[in-house]
């Protein structure tokens, strides 16, 4: 099968937030008369000035920390310009990373179901344009009618790398994404239109194409599926798929060429001179890494129907930090779940006051790799020392050799069982020379020893 | 009644003490706009006041606001086309601080069209004339509110200034400009033309009742992320240390050097401490790095104005672009062709050479400029190098133009306090001098001009 590449660029709404990102107009547009959530400010009147909602940097920052993305300590504001009727400026006030830019926050992950794991390159914060609206529909409506009520609404944009390899990886994408978001509480399923994806594919190493405005995770699914469709045609006809923008029908679930010339993008990006860089504080971070958590009674309680016992419940519940990467790890692996409660509430806790350790690291890959590994660790000394390196943020990779002899004694056994046919006729050097290459690749040298030892024990047992 | 060069305070102290009342102020004022405006065309919306007693530290007084900046429920039209029918919802803040403290708004001033000039000349209205000699330019782009003051058509006046806009046309009619730090006065309401460079700004007679309108509205603003408090309190008595830039006074024509400097040996003499340097090493850069900032702003600042939700009505075709293009069509030429060069400068290729090149350079002219101010309390040196010319006549010499700017943008640049005061004579008109502070530095250098006003004795009370 030819390579797949997709990649999405997420627009969330921050439906937490009372008021819009750069006016204190009311955010809750939706089922509104048009046009009554409006000021000044964002439907860009002459004179008018933004000021930035801190609350929106706030929320932003609890979604950056649940990618495992990391803050820039300034970052900008920048002019989009483009004309457009729902864009009260001509231009959209963004965060640009180029140009002597920087957006909120740089290299995060979302582990999808399969295990495979999503870059994600920026999160940057943003508003929203207002709607354009038809009686009927396009074609027959004499007018076209701008609602501004959404206008200036608060959104982040996560844009990750071309990471995906599928349609069901894109929509595992969207829907775990969905599910972080509501674990800081914003809910996106619960407002329509909240959640909107330009979906970007490539297939076979050719040209990346844009689908633009695709809502929810099952249509994402269908975009890349009629996208991956269409350009895998047109590379069996012979013809050349151009990179282009294409708008997404939800209807006839197709994706639709824009009309007209096509022009290279020009949105002539330039610092806001209105507004302040954004400045991202150690306090403003511990502000919000204390606000994920909720109460340490809803902590609490949320352990507790985990199936954890309550003396484990309280002693995590009662610290913000340890909470918040059970919640990691458990939303990774639901299955460590009870593992990753008793290693928090001793192991971990104990290195903390040890050696007075203030906060734990966002990233918790590493101590999921511990925990996985955790029963082959040899012993709890060693399994202490690779959580102190965890603690201490250092990267964590558990090695082979000291994890698993319980699981390289199988190996071995499959590898001599599958190969049973053509060593059974060989003499005892051959066979064991012939097994251990394949033993090695599999493995590595650096486990000869075990591998020695082992193959050496099954070929006794099967003689 | 005739409050001819009657200062703003001393009305003030008049009608506490009971001697007039505001009404007869306002109508004075008004009678005095109505008789001469055509003549002048200093508003282009002028309104009678309403006889509602208010009181404030204003008292009632009607003032005259210059047309970029937003009056709610008063037309603002930035002295074009574009927002010929435009009524702001909302007052700027400026104008909001000036209404809590009991003043009324006179009317709304002709300028430059969007601001974009420096001779009163570029106005969708036509041209504001100069009240020393009717067939000569006012200096812009605050055009109306300085020939407006200088007539004894308003007691005061706020006008804009983004490269010399305030202090231009003070320095041409004779009366005093004083464009405040950055960010002293709150921009929010204020027509946007280029951000970064400009602020809102005050024209009077006197150095005194431009002071007091400052104190009025200058400050922090939560609207306004870019604004700040500056230091109100006035020091006590000091002796001014001055310092002179040699090259820069020699950019001015020679009737124009030769009262400037006699202005320096009579603040001199009076204990003035004036030191003189040759140049100022970054000065050919001053005018590139001013233009290819401003127009850069302006092209997106500009880029609403497409009749969609206010503006001229145009016959729709269907087709939204083509609407727009005719919207847009409704900027003079001296705004489109800004909005075209700064387009070009923001564009893909473009940025790195001529946008980002100019924000290094203001880096580097706020560095010099700190590094050769500091240790005085101001800089002095001429405001226009020229004398105001004959409306329709193109200045003789290029060279000139170019000097004119490069004398006004240098405080846009830095973000400094400067004021424009009158300093000498010729025949009808007046040269002005400037004086630049550090920014934040701006009731010292309101104080400095106080004690010059009253060295020199320059004065345009408008009985000439």
């Amino acid at each position: 099968m030819e390579e797949i590449k997709v990649g999405l660029e997420v627009h969330v709404q921050l439906v937490t937030l009372k008021t819009k990102l750069f006016c204190s107009c009311s955010s809750d547009y939706r089922g509104k008369p048009p046009n009554v959530n409006i000021c000044p400010v964002c439907t860009g009147l002459p004179g008018s000035m933004p000021t930035l909602n801190k609350r929106a940097v706030e929320e932003a920052l609890k979604v950056v920390f649940m990618l495992n993305a990391q803050p820039y300590a300034t970052s900008y504001f920048f002019r989009k310009t483009y004309f457009y009727p729902d864009l009260p400026k001509n231009f959209q006030i963004t965060q640009y990373d180029k140009a002597g830019g920087y957006p909120l926050a740089h290299d995060g992950s979302l582990k999808l179901t399969n295990g495979k794991v999503v870059r994600i390159e920026r999160i940057h914060l943003e508003e929203d344009p207002g709607r354009i609206y038809y009686e009927g529909s396009r074609a027959t409506a004499k007018y076209s009618l701008i609602d501004y009520n959404r206008s200036g609404i608060a959104l982040i944009e996560i844009v990750t790398a071309p990471d995906m390899s599928s349609a069901e990886e894109a929509r595992d994408f969207v829907e775990r994404l969905t599910t972080i978001l509501s674990d800081v509480g914003i809910n996106v399923r619960d407002y329509e239109g909240a959640l909107r994806v330009d979906v970007n594919v490539s297939y076979a190493g050719g040209e990346r194409v844009e689908v633009k405005n695709v809502t929810g995770a099952a249509s994402v699914e269908k975009a890349v599926v009629y996208e991956v469709f269409r350009q895998k045609t047109m590379h069996e006809k012979g013809i050349k798929v151009v990179r282009e923008t294409r708008a997404w029908d939800e209807k006839r679930r197709i994706t639709i060429g824009s009309r007209g010339k096509e022009f290279e993008e020009e949105y002539r990006y330039m610092p806001e001179p209105d507004l302040p860089p954004v400045i991202i504080t150690e306090a403003l971070m511990q502000k919000v890494k204390d606000e994920i958590g909720g109460s340490q009674e809803e902590r609490y309680n949320e352990i507790v129907n985990d199936g954890i016992n309550e003396e484990l419940a309280k002693k995590i519940s009662s610290d913000k930090q340890l909470y918040s990467v059970y919640e990691k790890v458990k939303f990774y692996e639901p299955t460590l779940k009870q593992l990753a409660a008793n290693v928090l509430a001793n192991e971990i806790s104990y290195l903390m006051k040890r050696y007075s350790v203030k906060s734990l690291p966002d990233d918790v890959s590493g101590l999921v790799e511990i925990l996985q590994n955790y029963r082959s660790i040899p012993d709890h000394d060693t399994a202490v020392d690779y959580l102190k390196k965890w603690v201490e943020g250092e990267k964590v990779k558990v090695s082979l050799q000291a994890t698993s002899v319980n699981e390289i004694h199988d190996d071995v056994v499959k590898v001599v069982a599958e190969n049973y046919d053509k060593i059974k006729n060989l003499e005892y050097t051959k066979k064991f020379e012939f097994l251990m290459g394949i033993l090695i690749r599999k493995f590595g040298k650096e486990n000869k020893k075990v591998l020695v030892e082992e193959l050496t024990k099954v070929l006794s047992e099967t003689r | 009644m005739n409050l001819e060069g009657y200062s703003l305070l001393s009305i003030l102290k008049e009608i506490e003490r009971g001697s007039i009342n505001a009404e007869d102020v306002n109508d004075f004022y008004y009678k005095k706009s109505l008789q001469l405006n055509d003549k002048i065309n200093a508003y282009i919306t002028l309104l009678k006041p309403d006889d509602k007693k208010i009181n404030g530290n204003l008292k009632g007084i009607a003032l005259a606001i210059k047309d970029n900046i937003s009056t709610k429920g008063i037309k603002t039209t930035c002295a074009s086309k574009m927002l010929e029918s435009y009524v702001p919802p909302y007052d700027a803040t400026a104008v909001s601080k000036l209404k809590e403290q009991g003043g009324r708004i006179l009317g709304k001033t002709n300028m430059d069209e969007f601001a974009m000039g420096s001779s009163g000349e570029n106005s969708a209205f036509g041209p504001t004339r100069n009240p020393l000699n009717n067939d000569y330019v006012t200096g812009g782009s605050s055009s109306g509110s300085a020939a407006a003051v200088a007539a004894n058509m308003a007691p005061i006046s706020l006008g804009s200034d983004t490269g010399g806009s305030v202090r231009a046309p003070a320095s041409f009619t004779g009366i005093v400009g004083f464009k405040p730090s950055y960010g002293a006065v709150s921009r929010y309401g204020l027509i946007a033309y280029a951000n970064s460079l400009e602020v809102i700004g005050i024209l009077g007679k006197y150095t005194k009742d431009v002071k007091f309108l400052f104190k009025l509205i200058a400050g922090k603003d939560p609207l306004d992320s870019t604004s700040l408090n500056v230091e109100l309190n006035e020091k006590e008595q000091f002796k001014p240390k001055i310092l002179v830039i040699k090259s820069f006074v020699e950019l001015s024509k020679d009737e124009v050097k030769k009262e400037f400097y006699r202005s320096i040996s009579k603040i001199d003499e009076e204990g003035f401490e004036v030191k003189f340097i040759d140049s100022f090493s970054l000065t050919e850069y001053l005018l590139s790095a001013y233009y290819t900032i401003a127009c850069a702003e302006a092209s997106t600042n500009l880029s609403r104005y497409d009749g969609i939700r206010y503006g001229p009505k145009v016959e729709s075709t269907g087709n939204w672009r083509d609407y727009i293009t005719k919207a847009r069509s409704f900027f003079g030429p001296e705004v489109k062709a800004r909005i075209m060069m700064g387009t070009f400068i923001l564009s893909a290729g473009y940025y790195e050479t001529y946008y980002l090149r100019a924000l290094q350079l203001r880096k580097l002219i706020r560095q010099e400029f700190e590094k050769i101010v500091r240790g005085y309390d101001a800089l002095y040196i001429p405001t226009m190098p020229v004398l105001p010319w004959r409306i329709g006549e193109a200045i003789e010499d290029p060279k000139m133009a170019y000097a004119s700017d490069v004398l006004t943008v240098l405080p846009n640049l830095t973000g400094s306090p400067a004021l424009s005061l009158p300093v000498g004579r010729i025949r009808e008109f007046f040269v002005g001098g400037q004086l630049i502070g550090l920014r934040g530095d701006d009731i010292k250098v309101l104080k400095i001009a106080e004690m010059m006003e009253e060295i020199l004795k320059v004065k345009n009370d408008g009985r000439n």
